[in-house]
């Protein structure tokens, strides 16, 4: 059967040219970065490379750029390594973060304030799951540790004003993260533009390998190893570096970087035409996220009556692979917390569906795609008792 | 088809020409879903349609477990969904979970609730069948373009003409399994024509120690995994324990009386107890007392002497012919009237409102309200209904 990838969000296929720069470094050069001998001085090198590129390519400084093992790590160790230092440091026990943050996030801060005594609070967003800088300012306190918003949300495809929720946080004095996980594979990147003191990365998004990813640490951010152990990384993530990993990160990064203008024109033009099609013809259907400030291959929706799961299985079983907000591979679905806090009704809520376009989407797959979904909506919703 | 190149079994082409699967109807394209447990029997089944060429589709229900309890649900825990997508992985077919939590506690587990509260003592596996598995996981499969759906039971269908859903003309019978140690036939009697056109019984030609023969030569490991016993909502605690967290009025004690009606003792709640139970009771009684009937009007619990058990005559309702229509005349059939018991001979007649009247040849110690009374002819399974 012809399948067609429609998950890019999910994850990507490795680039051909990131997997030969990996190679050597699983048989030939396979030292221990931290040794002192030839073959670690040739792994540690690898790595500082991989370092310098990705410190080019978002604006910093080599030494900014701490390594981790996916986007997930780089979001623990903001958050728990931010709001332990500030406590520390000034007594800070607040953190700020969005109702639609990665769980990478939002688990983190929630056992931030339930183990450690920390006071979370959440921002509110707009319809479109967009957070206003102006609540940011209201809202942030002399106690504040930290305040994560996500760069741009992995299942509604929202982008926020991180550079203005930045500005007004570096005037306060209070540690901004972002996770840009989503964002960086998509939206061009400038630590400095965006005003952020911490910003995570993770490769696999981004024709990368999985399993590495990175976090961006502003010079004198203050931070507590979550990982501790050897002093690699600066003493901030303990554990050898994962030398081919890092190397294949560093030169996939940098051709979604460079070719993100092209990449993006392609991308956008077919989602455009998804969303358009899709509102039109499918009755009692939302775009969910926001209409234009939003990740150039990403579409998401709500049909009404619909059980996402199922819709995705059928899907799958004429080809296509998609997602959906409570996507569970164990049958136990709840409706996504993104979709709840954007206030969807359970009905809708549950009837969600994202489509998430990559480098090897065509035309001719999403008109393929097009033709399907409007009948297996149909058939979802007879399954349902609805239609 | 990508073949079954995955399954390492040296044997395979053995299963492959065996005459007792081959089904005259084409492979090619046709869409199975295999209802899946993470058991032997299950993914065995599996394994067959897969090995015969057919698209195969691995689906699997997650089903109710009372909250706290989740982890220790025989049939459908975590680990045996894992086990479930990991054998789905090794025989190269997609597998779907699908989530029938609300529909099962609403359906099955309140009938279970129910009828305990009502002196009743239900089998629900029944209503699963009939409402769950081949209904709510039926139609998900069809939807899915699947023309026929395939479980690990143990029993067979027969058709006179072809198997092909869209035409068929014969009527469609339910047998027996070959393995009468371990038919299940009794179970799918709620079955109806509609229902067994799409439906498929892999294992119904083969033996237990035949499947799990098989499963080892698949190379699948669930192959020694033990068979589930209990209720599956159940987990690992007991009906009685079960009843009283989720129906707590059913623990209410009555009197314990004679067929001459003298209060002989106390009840703890007629869910408690069986209908030809003798321990338990805590009587004094110069000869052993059994339980007889529950009449649940008056809370009581009614005993006897051994003389004094048993019935030879039961009435059925909710009574489901396989063919679709109930016969013109009497019939002699074997009766089974629990999921376990021996067929007894006797006369099932026929009456109006979907009921039957069942005259037994001899007297039946346990007959029990709120099992089904199943009848066959041979190895022929004629439907079956809920004893008054």
């Amino acid at each position: 059967m012809n399948r067609i990838y429609l998950d890019y969000a999910a994850t990507t296929p490795l680039h051909p040219q990131v997997l030969n720069v990996m190679l050597p470094y699983f048989s030939t050069e396979f030292g221990n970065p931290s040794s002192v001998h030839r073959y670690g001085q040739r792994a540690d090198n690898a790595v500082e490379t991989a370092r310098e590129m990705i410190a080019a390519l978002i604006g910093c400084q080599p030494h900014e750029v701490i390594f981790t093992s996916c986007g997930s790590e780089s979001d623990n160790l903001a958050l728990r390594g931010a709001a332990w230092a500030a406590r520390e440091q000034r007594e800070a026990r607040h953190i700020l973060i969005s109702p639609v943050e990665h769980h990478a996030v939002s688990q983190t801060a929630e056992q931030l304030a339930t183990l450690f005594g920390f006071e979370l609070e959440y921002l509110p967003i707009d319809e479109f799951g967009r957070v206003n800088p102006g609540d940011v300012a209201r809202l942030l306190r002399e106690d504040t540790a930290i305040v994560s918003v996500i760069h741009a949300n992995n299942e509604i495809g929202t982008i926020n004003p991180i550079a203005e929720i930045g500005d007004i946080c570096r005037a306060r004095g209070v540690i901004f993260h972002s996770d840009s996980v989503q964002g960086a594979a998509h939206l061009p990147i400038s630590v400095s533009a965006l005003n952020v003191d911490l910003l995570s990365l993770g490769a696999h998004k981004f024709y990368g390998p999985k399993g590495v990813g990175a976090l961006y640490v502003r010079a004198g951010t203050r931070l507590h190893p979550s990982q501790t152990g050897g002093s690699q990384e600066f003493g901030l993530r303990a554990g050898t570096q994962n030398v081919p990993y890092i190397v294949g990160m560093a030169e996939a990064f940098k051709l979604a970087q460079n070719h993100l203008v092209a990449h993006q024109a392609q991308l956008s033009a077919l989602r455009d035409h998804m969303i358009g099609t899709v509102l039109e013809e499918i009755p009692d259907a939302k775009l969910t996220g926001h209409p234009v400030e939003r990740l150039s291959n990403h579409a998401s929706f709500v049909f009404e009556g619909v059980d996402g799961n199922n819709l995705l299985m059928m899907l799958d079983v004429e080809g296509f692979a998609c997602s959906s907000g409570s996507a569970c591979k164990t049958g136990n679905p709840a409706p996504s917390g993104v979709l709840t806090a954007l206030g969807l009704p359970r009905n809708w809520g549950l009837g969600s569906l994202r489509v998430t376009l990559g480098r090897d989407s065509t035309a001719e797959d999403l008109k393929s795609f097009l033709n399907v979904l409007p009948r297996l909506v149909k058939q979802s919703r007879t399954i349902m008792g609805r239609g | 088809m990508d073949g079954f190149a995955r399954i390492e079994s040296t044997n395979i082409r053995k299963y492959l020409l065996d005459p007792r699967i081959l089904r005259s109807i084409s492979r090619t394209m046709t869409k199975i879903v295999v209802a899946m447990s993470g058991g032997v029997d299950s993914s065995v089944a599996a394994a067959l349609l897969k090995a015969q060429g057919y698209e195969v589709i691995g689906m699997m229900m997650r089903l109710w477990s009372e909250p706290g309890s989740e982890a220790e649900n025989r049939c459908c825990t975590i680990d045996a969904m894992n086990l479930a997508r990991r054998m789905a992985a090794q025989l190269d077919i997609p597998f779907y979970a699908v989530d029938a939590k609300d529909v099962f506690r609403a359906t099955v587990v309140q009938y279970f609730i129910d009828s305990y509260a009502d002196g009743i003592t239900p089998n629900p596996c029944l209503l699963c069948n009939r409402r769950i598995r081949w209904e709510f996981l039926l139609q998900r499969a069809l939807a899915l373009g699947a023309e026929f759906m395939a479980t690990g039971h143990y029993a067979r269908v027969r058709t006179e003409n072809t198997r092909h859903p869209s035409s068929v003309v014969g009527r469609i019978e339910l047998l027996k399994a070959v393995d009468a140690n371990k038919d299940q036939s009794y179970v799918l009697h709620v079955l109806n024509q509609k229902k067994l056109a799409h439906a498929m019984f892999p294992l119904g030609a083969y033996t237990k120690p035949e499947v799990r023969q098989m499963a080892r030569e698949f190379g699948l490991p669930v192959a020694e995994r033990s068979d589930s016993q209990d209720l599956c909502f159940l987990g690992n605690g007991t009906y009685s324990d079960f009843l009283i967290r989720n129906a707590p009025g059913i623990a209410t004690p009555g009197p314990i009386l004679s067929r001459a009606d003298e209060e002989l003792g106390q009840h703890n709640g007629l869910a408690f107890y069986t209908i030809g139970q003798r321990r338990g009771l805590g009587i004094a009684a110069p000869q052993p007392l059994y339980v007889i009937r529950k009449d649940a009007a008056r809370n009581a619990l009614v005993v006897g002497t051994v003389d004094e058990l048993g019935q030879n005559e039961l009435h059925a309702h909710n009574v489901n012919w396989i063919t679709g229509i109930a016969p013109a005349k009497p019939i002699r059939a074997e009766i089974k009237i629990r999921y376990k018991a021996h067929p007894a001979w006797g006369t099932v007649t026929p009456l109006n409102d979907d009921r039957v009247h069942i005259q037994f040849d001899e007297n039946l110690r346990d007959i029990t309200p709120g099992q089904a009374a199943v009848f066959y002819v041979g190895e022929v399974c004629l439907g079956g209904g809920i004893i008054e």
